[in-house]
């Protein structure tokens, strides 16, 4: 049991470490304008990214093609709390002269007093949240990013984790183009321009506090009942289920979580980057997140963290290549379309290692 | 006939034609779904190949073809089944290009699986499905490397004039067709039809159905495996290729990420005609087509791409098996 | 009252009746036989019991409480519980762990305490760490609680799969196949655990097997299944003499010919 007090105090001396850290890195005003300085919060980054994911496409199993799209709705809603953008309410529909079409306009109706709910408390926030300080606007902006990336996970989860496989990787895939579609027509979020201006608040305490307590979730729910319940959907649903498991709770848990951290993530992407569009969290985006999961051997915590950082690392190391003027021009090419490399990665790994480079690693007996 | 049914059939014909497209490119899906219970991530790609060869060698095998037939004015006045189809020697010509880029993507399609799925054979579906979602974005980024990430032209196969229908009487005015939408229809059917044919009276697609049953006792029943599952990878990708000639002289710019979403939204068709299914392949390519061409043109037209994915939630949900597909339970 | 009864049910898949219009009762703490020959339908009877199946027609009770269609889980919460005749354990897992899973649904703290670890988990993990190792203990597997569950051999497989489905504290066991693959003497060992736990947890047992030994030795109550219907029920004494029973199971009796012919 005092492995169980243990995590608490791992996480608390950790984003102690993190604000020690942040307030060396903050002494030095060169580093923080430097290009590793960038680096290092693109890996807090993806760390949250592929911990998130790799609760639902490694312990739980459910392979999920579309984590860019919850990305994205952290990335535009949590800037849009740091803009303040309110939306404009919906018109619900003119009813006269609606003769048989009445159903469809009441269907209307619904959609727009649904969709006013969520205008009214995300204007609501903004007006409450207009005169906090910087940092508590921006942990407002954190929190609403990934309570609503959340959302939309509970929205896509419910209907599509009823598939499998190949499916469910296509229907996520495909929620991810919707997401985007929705965002490249929705005006306030600058639709296909995308939004700029956005505050520059990411810095490194935020990265890695955030990544900490991604680990610390994803940990503990695993190493927990609720653990237990992931593993044996991934095992075995029909076993699961026939032991009292309430499959569906579990993967849409999962997923939940998951899709929570991707919005963390969006949001800490848009404040360090101050530019965001639409384009940018398209399928290539999720299928990065998702090699780094493969890479680091599915449903291994350790292994995870780590592709993400190696995974950081070497498009700059390629970008770098490529400026190597010694080297022969098409290699040089190469290094610049890091896609060719990425999905070299998989194919070679999915034939010689599927297990991942770290798979098999830190997993203790009897643990989980 | 007023003007807005007439509107109505042009883009019926519109979405026809480009559903014929996603036809083609489901039939590969379904078949090699159907014999190895995968979904092959990089078909769309292949068809993406087949354009770019189309591009290569189109030009080339036209001006061949042209000389051959004592280089006609392409300009002339066509009459009877040419004012549909276009000139003869340019027929011959497409026929031509047709059958080298078939032949080059099914070659392709098969090195493909003896590569990356085959060594996979008996693996995790999980591994294979990552595998294959590697194989499309490797193609897709040797595209770009190979052919470059800009847009190109497709060269003219075929003199594609629309044919002008008021001369079949006033009320036709305003409809306009083009003769590669002929074409693709056309050709899509015969394909269809020589692939049913193949499926169902061949010894080889008795085997192909045999293997979709039950592949371990088609290997006891000496069948092998290895060479049907070769051949389906190869038809599928021959398919790929034709889609890939036949969507591009309709639509002639071109670029290494062509493939992505007409892939996506044909394998969107393939389940939504019930994956495995030949006829319900093509249902769901033409129903495709027309929806998307609907929303174009009656609906918001910036969700066009959004609306083959709303169709595949909608029928996941409600009808997991498709249009024509048969419900397969999980042994337990 | 019966504890579990089936009425008149009937599941098809396609055009095929994979069971027809079956109809048995079970009674609380009463040990009862499915038998049949290959392909009867009684795993599929399970599957109808369980909610991994929904009947095309009939009625399902258990307790007094439909429960024809709804999901599996929800059954077990229920009360019933089942093996598998191709052994389901969750690969990844450890022995123990295998069977904690199954006290999943008796658990009461919530996500927030699981993600808190405080005193609660705590003891709760505890208290289902003691439940554990003693049901391991009765079917003799505690010494492995830290082995991967697919290392065990064979037959401690089956056991393990019985411990699993007992951890959720069902009030009706489904046995399918538990002894198959085993030889005599552990068979007979098996079915002397099965009396005890049925008797210790005061348990109704509905059990598939195809050796008749077995199967006539413990089961107080036989039902027969030959394509999808049933044919006969009893006591074992009434089943062993019943002629459709063993025209099921030996063929109809046919006039004797010479073999070779002529």
């Amino acid at each position: 049991m005092r492995e169980f007090e243990r995590t608490k105090i791992v996480l608390l001396v950790t984003i102690a470490l993190v604000a020690l850290l942040a307030f060396v890195c903050n002494r030095s005003p060169e580093f923080l304008q430097s290009r590793i300085y960038d680096i290092l919060l693109g890996i807090g980054i993806s760390i949250i990214l592929a911990e998130g994911l790799n609760l639902v496409n490694g312990y739980t199993g459910q392979f999920s093609l579309g984590h860019a799209g919850f990305m994205a709705v952290g990335a535009f809603l949590g800037s849009a709390m740091s803009l303040g953008i309110a939306f404009p309410y919906l018109d619900g529909p003119t009813w006269a002269g609606a003769g048989w079409t009445v159903i469809f306009k009441v269907l209307q109706q619904g959609f727009a007093w649904l969709v006013n709910a969520f205008f009214w408390l995300h204007n609501g926030i903004i007006a409450l949240s207009s005169g906090a300080p910087g940092w508590a606007k921006f942990l407002i902006a954190l929190i609403y990013g990934g309570a609503t990336a959340a959302l939309s996970g509970l929205l896509v989860g419910v209907p599509s984790l009823r598939l499998k496989g190949d499916y469910l990787a296509i229907v996520t895939l495909g929620f991810n183009e919707i997401i985007r579609v929705i965002i490249q027509n929705a005006e306030p979020l600058g639709a296909q321009r995308g939004l700029t201006g956005v505050p520059s608040n990411t810095n490194f305490f935020w990265v890695f506090a955030f990544a900490a307590l991604t680990i610390y979730v994803v940990h503990n729910l695993v190493h927990s009942t609720y653990g237990r319940g992931f593993l044996s959907v991934r095992d075995d649903e029909i076993a699961a289920e026939s032991m009292g498991i309430n499959t569906t709770k579990y993967k849409v848990l999962a997923f939940v979580v998951g899709a929570a951290f991707a919005g963390v993530a969006g949001t800490l992407f848009a404040h360090q980057k101050q530019y965001i569009n639409p384009e940018s969290f398209n399928f290539i985006r999720s299928v990065d997140i998702v090699v780094m999961v493969i890479l680091g051997g599915m449903g291994n915590t350790v292994g995870v963290c780590i592709a993400a950082v190696l995974l950081t690392i070497l498009p700059e190391i390629l970008r770098d290549v490529a400026k190597l003027e010694w080297l022969p021009i098409w290699l040089r090419e190469v290094a610049e379309n890091r896609m060719i490399i990425y999905s070299l990665i998989l194919i070679i790994l999915m034939l010689a290692r599927p297990q991942g480079l770290f798979g098999g690693w830190g997993k203790k007996k009897g643990a989980a | 006939m007023d003007s807005s049914t007439i509107e109505f059939i042009q883009q019926l014909i519109n979405g026809l034609s480009l559903g014929a497209t996603y036809a083609l490119i489901a039939l590969g899906y379904t078949m090699v779904f159907g014999v190895l219970r995968f979904i092959n991530f990089a078909h769309g790609d292949i068809l993406m190949l087949g354009s770019f060869a189309g591009f290569y060698c189109g030009p080339w095998l036209t001006a061949f073809t042209r000389k051959l037939a004592g280089n006609p004015d392409p300009a002339r006045d066509l009459t009877g089944i040419q004012e549909w189809v276009g000139p003869w020697e340019s027929l011959l010509g497409l026929a031509l290009v047709l059958v080298v880029v078939m032949s080059a993507c099914a070659v392709f399609g098969m090195l493909v699986e003896f590569l990356c799925y085959r060594p996979l054979r008996n693996r995790p579906r999980i591994t294979v499905l990552i595998t294959a979602i590697g194989v499309s974005l490797f193609i897709e980024s040797m595209g770009q490397f190979l052919f470059g990430a800009a847009p190109r032209f497709f060269p003219e196969l075929i003199s594609d004039r629309s044919i002008d229908f008021s001369a079949h009487g006033e009320q036709w005015a305003g409809l306009t067709l083009l003769r590669s939408q002929v074409l693709t229809i056309l050709v899509t059917g015969v394909l269809l039809i020589a692939l049913t044919l193949l499926v169902k009276r061949t010894k080889i697609g008795m085997a192909m159905r045999a293997l979709a049953f039950n592949p371990t006792a088609c290997a006891l029943m000496g069948v092998n495996v290895s060479l049907i599952v070769s051949f389906t990878f190869g038809l599928g990708s021959a398919l790929g290729g034709a889609a890939g000639i036949l969507s591009s002289i309709e639509r002639p710019s071109i670029d290494p990420l062509m493939g992505v979403l007409f892939g996506l939204k044909a394998f969107v068709a393939a389940v939504l005609g019930g994956i495995g299914n030949l006829a319900g392949a093509v249902l769901g390519g033409l129903l495709i087509g027309v929806i998307e061409i609907m929303v174009v043109a009656y609906g918001p037209a910036t969700y066009r791409d959004a609306v083959a994915f709303a169709v595949l939630i909608v029928i996941l949900l409600l009808r997991p098996s498709g249009l024509l597909g048969r419900n397969v339970r999980e042994k337990v | 009252m019966s504890l579990l009864s089936l009425d008149n049910v009937t599941v098809q898949f396609g055009g095929l009746k994979a069971v027809s219009e079956v109809s048995f009762s079970i009674a609380a703490g009463e040990l009862v036989g499915l038998i049949g020959p290959n392909g009867a339908g009684k795993t599929t009877v399970f599957n109808l019991i369980t909610g991994v199946y929904a009947p095309t027609v009939g009625k399902i009770a258990f307790d007094g409480k439909a429960v024809a269609g709804k999901r599996p889980y929800l059954i077990t919460a229920r009360g019933i519980a089942r093996t598998f005749q191709n052994i389901r354990l969750f690969p990844s897992m450890t022995v123990f762990d295998n069977v904690r899973c199954a006290c999943n649904m008796h658990l009461k703290h919530g996500i927030s305490h699981a993600l808190w670890r405080g005193a609660k988990v705590a003891a709760e993990e505890a208290r289902i760490e003691a439940e554990v190792m003693e049901l391991l203990g009765i079917f003799d597997l505690a010494d492995d609680r830290d082995a991967n569950c697919k290392s065990l051999p064979y037959g401690a497989q089956r056991r393990l799969e019985i411990v699993r489905a007992l951890a959720t504290k069902p009030r009706l066991l489904l046995l399918d196949e538990p002894a198959a693959g085993m030889n005599p003497t552990e068979k007979m060992e098996l079915m002397k655990l099965i009396r005890f736990v049925q008797e210790k947890f005061a348990l109704a047992v509905l059990l598939v097997e195809h050796d008749m030994k077995v199967v006539m030795g413990i089961c107080e109550r036989i039902a027969v299944l030959d394509y999808g219907q049933k044919i006969a029920e009893g006591t074992p004494a009434e089943i062993r003499a019943n002629p459709k029973v063993i025209a099921a199971y030996l063929g109809k009796e046919v006039s004797p010919e010479p073999i070779g012919g002529t």
